[in-house]
């Protein structure tokens, strides 16, 4: 077996409702995996269960070729975890967080220091080595945890939403580190529900929603498959965009009419929008952009990610 | 097939105390001046209860007569009352505040359950630390005691790990009462029941003066069972009765390292 996730009608349930509802997952050594879904879709629960801190309920899970029900010591060993919540010790300094970390993998003290500060220096924390956790900035803590996930020279690094309350700098720079990571060869599995940090990182992903997989490939060939290459956002000056819906009527595939703007699908949207003004229709604002996973998700499950 | 599965599980124990330990170490990585300061104000606590009680109030009490009919000084009876609920107060306020604080605000146990460290190995660790603080108190206090000749020194160095059995016993209750807390607002209750079994477990006047029902209540009580033995040992009146203490709080360290581990298993890992 060379797929260092691999599951199979995995189920995770809580009293009264089902998280996780019977997904296939594999995941393979050196690739960018990634599962895009809005909140409540089941990420969270699935990560943990590849965490080896949340037995599954049922299905067939196995993480570097072990159960994590019977090996999960052995398993989260070879793991690096980086949670949604950063859960940094504020009572230690930012190197302490890593070396006092690193005594729970069972690594050796001088090992541990060294590998600290070539860590922090990757995350570009060397100087704040000293400081105490609190007086970092979000994204510098962000930074910090994804250091503590490193120390153990981790197989698979697990990422849960890791730029999800970020500031656009500090999530490019999250970003950027993590790619590098990648370049590595280093096995990353993350969960957003950001399209454009599935489509910068993730080489594979998963679509989610309500405790299923909706769709599953390349970024790339998601779009292609359930998209169209290009989408016009229109506009109009009314509290009621459906009421246009009809007269845009054959324009383009198919419309998604949302409560402040209508989506057109379309291969070409310059041609699409000299349509629009033919039909001497006037919207306040029209946009062309390409397709995004964003349109992918919309079309798959009818509602947007973010909301 | 023995010899196959024995060293296998060697090595396993080996690494939960491993692991244990560098869950314990990382209380000594956070100790800080502030924190030392929080530890002096624990071992004023007791010296200052000694002072007051045993020797102030003492000084109008006299004598008081044991069992047997030997009469003992009022701050030599008062004294090893205090080294047991020291123990008992240190062991509690690291497992309950500390530890409900680390498990639900700081979510430390979060990023450790991430690592190979499991939650037993969580909980034996941070009973550990507990211990180890707990024995300074009461190292630094029979060394007192000794010094205001309440006991022997033999029977002080006795008393010791008699007190850090005190300290594990009620660590490990304090934790088993942590998982089952809702909020900070349960310590105020915590605080009660703590303060009742110090004014009642036979430490500022004997069990024997109480009526009998209350008398038996009294002593099913842990910190009357941790008087007692400690009591016994430093005034010099051991007998069988101090080995029904000795199991009892053995009895209640494993048992709340078991609930503890398996209430934070179900808490942390769902």
């Amino acid at each position: 077996m060379n797929s260092l996730i691999h599951a199979r009608g995995l189920i995770k349930r809580f009293e009264g409702f089902t998280a996780v509802d019977g997904i296939d997952v594999d995941v393979r050594a050196g690739e960018a995996f990634g599962f895009l879904g809005p909140n409540g879709a089941g990420k969270s629960s699935t990560m943990r269960m590849i965490g080896c801190v949340s037995p599954p309920t049922d299905g067939v899970l196995r993480i570097l070729g072990m159960d994590p029900r019977r090996d999960g010591p052995r398993i989260r060993a070879r793991l690096g975890v980086c949670p949604q919540l950063d859960n940094l010790d504020p009572e230690l300094t930012v190197r302490e967080n890593l070396t006092t970390y690193a005594r729970f993998f069972g690594i050796p003290r001088r090992v541990a220091r060294a590998r600290a500060d070539e860590l922090l220096d990757f995350v570009q924390l060397s100087e704040r080595a000293d400081s105490r956790v609190e007086p970092l900035s979000g994204g510098m803590k962000r930074r910090l945890t994804i250091a503590r996930a490193l120390v153990n020279e981790p197989d698979l690094v697990l990422l849960d939403e890791p730029t999800t309350g970020l500031d656009p700098q500090a999530r490019h720079l999250v970003w950027e580190r993590l790619f590098r990571l990648k370049q590595q060869g280093v096995t990353l599995v993350l969960t957003t529900h950001y399209m454009d940090e599935a489509e910068q990182l993730c080489d594979r992903l998963v679509v989610m929603d309500g405790g299923r997989i909706v769709a599953e490939g390349s970024p790339r060939a998601l779009i292609e498959t359930h998209s169209t290459r290009e989408v016009v956002e229109l506009r109009f000056p009314t509290d009621d965009q459906s009421g246009y819906a009809d007269k845009l009527a054959g324009i383009g595939d198919r419309a998604e009419v949302l409560p402040d703007r209508i989506l057109l699908y379309v291969g070409d949207g310059d041609d699409a929008l000299a349509e629009v003004h033919r039909r001497s229709l006037s919207p306040a604002s029209a946009l062309v952009r390409r397709s995004s996973l964003e349109d992918v998700f919309l079309h798959l499950t009818g509602r947007t990610l973010v909301d | 097939m023995l010899t196959l599965v024995l060293p296998r599980r060697l090595v396993g124990l080996e690494g939960a105390a491993r692991r244990s330990a560098s869950v314990a170490q990382r209380n000594v990585d956070a100790l800080k001046t502030a924190y030392w300061l929080v530890m002096l104000g624990g071992l004023l606590e007791p010296v200052l209860y000694l002072f007051s009680i045993g020797v102030g109030v003492g000084g109008l009490v006299g004598e008081i007569a044991l069992p047997g009919g030997r009469t003992i000084g009022y701050a030599e009876f008062v004294a090893p009352a205090m080294l047991a609920s020291s123990a008992m107060s240190g062991a509690l306020s690291e497992t309950t505040f500390n530890f409900f604080g680390k498990m639900k605000f700081m979510r430390l146990y979060e990023g450790m359950l991430a690592t190979p460290v499991r939650p037993i190995e969580i909980a034996l660790g941070e009973l550990s630390w507990a211990m180890l603080r707990g024995s300074v108190y009461s190292a630094a206090f029979l060394v007192i005691m000794v010094l205001l000749d309440l006991t022997t020194p033999a029977r002080a160095l006795l008393a010791f790990p008699a007190a850090v059995l005190v300290g594990f016993a009620f660590g490990a209750l304090g934790m088993t009462i942590s998982t089952l807390i809702r909020g900070w607002q349960d310590f105020d209750m915590i605080g009660a029941g703590q303060f009742a079994l110090f004014l009642f477990s036979g430490t500022f006047v004997p069990a024997t003066t109480y009526p009998p029902v209350l008398r038996w209540l009294v002593e099913v009580t842990p910190l009357y069972r941790a008087v007692d033995l400690i009591r016994g040992i430093s005034i010099g009146t051991l007998g069988p009765v101090q080995v029904v203490d000795v199991l009892y709080l053995l009895a209640m360290t494993g048992a709340g390292l078991l609930i503890a581990g398996r209430r934070m298993e179900r808490l942390l890992c769902r």
